[in-house]
């Protein structure tokens, strides 16, 4: 397809600013205020109104009458307690990024990736701990379809651990990003996914409060 | 003044390739495009569907030749069975509603259009972007296969009640695979949408350029913004609800199936559930969804007609602000959907309220869209006309709903063909309209050539006779009593109207064939049409400041600098009879 371009009218834009001012560490570009935090929250806002979805759908549900209280395996709170730590966990290792006195990139690189390792560590033992909360829920005859409040643990549990799982995925590339060739990390970048997987945490305290109470 | 954002943009490099330029690109302007050619896909399928609707209502006992192909269930020896047209029904809305009415006005225009409006290189996550227009277009291959399986498309309706779209292949064919199909469909194009949503929400807020405060953004900006902050908390309801029924139908859970329902004969096996709980959350998502595909046309209409007038609106801001007020309050009326439903009918007064009050910003911005084209001296092109026209549909269509907003008449006038009209002239005419007159406007734009005018206003005029000679009609149906959803009326009460159904189906036919003239003119303005200019309306907004088509990253790497709002036409004292919105020339403020 020929097409026949006109020369656009003079721009009077500014030129761009110099690179390199305010780099916190080496062979990141600066972005002022971080320009991906609008993102996440607008993401976070996204999944609370999902939640907030399902929760609504529980409370017209317990209209119904036929409600039977369902014990919670204690594991549940076992996985809480590993939840609330990865966050600690997470918190150092974005601390140990940004700490800008790390004068050797190479120290800076393996104190983040330490905490990053421990806090994938602690993700993934959530994501298998419900796993394993579900099976003591089968051995007690609970399954998905045995009594509404059965359906929705396993519907709100199972919604939750899929969203923890993506924010595996972002820590994981979190962790690629921190290469012994160059680190091309943001640390809004950082910052972002960090926010993300404290919303995980914060969701699952809100879950497990509904769990416990409504369930 | 408020605080303005001047963040470079996540710049991709360019792209190389065929793959990377046309199929898998990162360009918002590529993706735009996509959608709208998906949007344009789903159209043409849609309309077929209403033909054969149309068809079988006047001639039931009728063939279609080729049908038994389809389905040899739906339509053995080509006659539709009464199901099958359930079935055609269904597909005709959820495509209708979902792959064009939100694809096209929203996710294509807005996202060409957008960054550029405001002054962007780029959306503010090109990856998230890529992705959520192959989502969507994932979930139209899967809602399609429902075509294609032996028990057809589902016969719920778009709005698959439950316990109907719950129990299964029980209560009719294509409730089986065909619901299934359909709940995955949607849940996957709610993603899609949520990703799109919340690209466009980061984009507004973060990417606009040095000047480009939110007031000083274009009316379309606006509409394309608040569309995406309802289509964020709607999607995000939706596919909870869809979820839900899938589980309902697959899992043997009973989240909207009551106890002791029998159907066909048969108890079915779930026990407490409430259907009246999916109409909550379906509804809950349905309203704001409408909102979703109009608001992008109010704003499209806006902003041609500001160009086409030579004079701004009596006041964008009150636009604006009314636009806002329609997002908002659509969150409180959902209610309106249910009047009959059962549901207390003390609530049916507590979402009439709202309902009613809604009227108010939408009554406000049509008195200003007329009041502004008072004494205007209007450049009538495609573009303008189908503005005009669309003013016109949104005042006949949307005056029903006053009616309908009244729990009193609704009772009367629910599920039939006075809805039917309703919805089809505010969404299915208005709405469309709002496409066509942002195709005919800033098709110079995307593809450097303009469209051919003489073919474009034949479009106009015959669309706008013919929708009106097939939708004003259903009003008259519906108060005569033309139960809706139904798919023959020769042999009951309502077979006195033969006659008005019969001048509606052949309106369709010719109105329908009306649409290839605007499918002959795209395609072939694309290859032929006279090449076009930088500016060829002589409008302000950001996207007539570059060449046409524009370039990969849009401004040449260059940030546009804004100096007012964009709609400074009819200055005194400058040059030319406006100012460009990137122009330093001096003009008084507001």
């Amino acid at each position: 397809m020929s097409t026949t371009t006109f020369p656009s009218p003079p721009s009077t834009a500014p030129p761009l600013p110099p690179n390199g001012s305010g780099a916190k560490v080496a062979g990141t570009r600066p972005r002022p205020g971080g320009h991906g935090q609008s993102g996440v929250w607008v993401g976070i806002f996204a999944i609370t109104m999902s939640f907030a979805a399902f929760t609504s759908a529980l409370f017209v549900r317990q209209g119904s009458g036929d409600w039977i209280h369902v014990v919670v395996p204690r594991l549940l709170y076992v996985n809480t307690a590993v939840l609330l730590l990865s966050s600690i966990t997470l918190e150092m290792a974005r601390r140990a990024f940004m700490n800008s006195s790390a004068l050797d990139s190479g120290a800076l690189r393996n104190n983040t990736l330490r905490w990053l390792g421990i806090t994938l560590v602690f993700g993934f033992a959530f994501v298998v701990g419900q796993y394993m909360v579900w099976r003591q829920l089968a051995a007690q005859g609970l399954y998905l379809a045995t009594n509404s409040n059965s359906s929705f643990l396993y519907v709100l549990t199972a919604a939750h651990a899929l969203h923890v799982l993506g924010g595996i995925t972002g820590l994981v590339r979190l962790s690629a990003r921190l290469t012994p060739r160059q680190i091309t990390l943001r640390s809004s970048s950082f910052a972002n996914t960090a926010i993300y997987w404290h919303f995980m945490g914060v969701l699952w305290i809100y879950l497990l409060l509904v769990i416990s109470i409504r369930l | 003044m408020q605080e303005h954002s001047a963040q470079v943009a996540h710049v991709h490099a360019p792209p190389e390739g065929f793959i990377r330029k046309h199929v898998f690109s990162l360009d918002h302007k590529v993706i735009g495009k996509q959608y709208y050619a998906l949007g344009l896909t789903a159209v043409l399928i849609g309309m077929v569907l209403s033909w054969l609707m149309r068809f079988h209502l006047v001639w039931p006992a009728a063939k279609v030749p080729g049908l038994e192909l389809l389905s040899k269930v739906g339509a053995p020896g080509g006659v539709i069975t009464p199901e099958y047209y359930l079935s055609l029904l269904t597909m005709h809305g959820t495509l209708m509603v979902f792959f064009v009415l939100t694809n096209a006005p929203f996710a294509g225009f807005g996202n060409y259009f957008l960054p550029i409006q405001i002054g962007a290189e780029d959306m503010a996550f090109p990856r998230f972007n890529m992705m959520s227009f192959w989502v969507t277009f994932v979930a139209f291959l899967v809602l399609i296969t429902a075509f294609f399986i032996p028990d057809g498309p589902p016969i719920s309706g778009w709005t698959a009640y439950a316990p109907l779209s719950a129990v299964g292949n029980d209560a009719g064919p294509g409730l089986g695979w065909g619901q299934n199909l359909w709940g995955i469909s949607i849940a996957i194009f709610c993603i899609g949408q949520l990703l799109g949503s919340l690209n466009f929400i980061a984009t507004t807020l973060d990417l606009r350029t040095k000047g480009m405060t939110l007031m000083r953004m274009p009316a379309s900006t606006w509409a394309w913004f608040i569309t995406a902050c309802i289509g964020l908390m709607a999607f995000a309801v939706l596919l909870p609800a869809c979820i839900l029924l899938i589980l309902d139908k697959n899992a043997g859970t009973s989240f909207f199936i009551p106890a002791g329902l029998v159907v066909g004969d048969k108890l079915q096996p779930h026990a407490g559930g409430s259907p009246l709980l999916w109409q909550h959350m379906f509804w809950f998502f349905g309203h704001p969804e409408v909102y979703i595909a109009i608001l992008p046309a109010m704003g499209i209409v806006t902003h041609v007609l500001v160009t086409s007038m030579r004079k701004p609106m009596l006041s964008a801001k009150v636009i604006i602000y009314s636009m806002m007020s329609i997002g908002f309050l659509s969150w409180v009326v959902w209610g309106h959907h249910m009047f009959v439903s059962g549901m207390n009918p003390f609530s049916s007064l507590l979402f009439s309220f709202p309902t009613l009050t809604i009227t108010i910003p939408a009554t406000i911005v049509t008195l200003i869209w007329l009041g502004s084209l008072y004494g205007a001296n209007i450049q009538i092109n495609s573009a303008s006309l189908f503005a005009l026209g669309f003013i016109s549909m949104f005042v006949s269509g949307g005056i029903s709903g006053f009616f309908l907003a009244q729990p009193s008449i609704d009772i009367y006038l629910h599920a039939t063909y006075f809805v039917v009209g309703h919805f089809h002239m505010v969404m299915g005419v208005a709405a469309i309209f709002g496409i066509f007159s942002g195709t005919y406007f800033w098709f110079p734009k995307m593809a450097g050539r303009m469209m051919n005018e003489t073919l474009g206003k034949l479009h106009f005029w015959l669309t706008f006779v013919g929708t009106y000679c097939i939708f004003m009609p259903f009003h008259y149906l519906g108060l005569v009593g033309n139960v809706r959803r139904y798919s023959s009326f020769v042999d009951d009460f309502m077979a006195p109207l033969m006659p008005v159904h019969k001048f509606i189906t052949i309106a369709a036919f010719i109105t329908g064939a009306a649409q290839f003239i605007f499918i002959y003119n795209l395609v072939h303005s694309h290859f032929r049409g006279k090449p076009a200019p930088a500016n060829p309306w002589n409008a302000t907004s950001l996207e007539w400041s570059m060449p046409s088509p524009p370039p990969w990253d849009n401004f040449g790497g260059k940030h546009p600098v804004v100096y007012h709002d964009p709609y400074q036409y009819g200055v005194k004292g400058s040059q030319g009879d406006y100012v460009m919105q990137d122009s330093p020339e001096s003009i008084v403020e507001e």
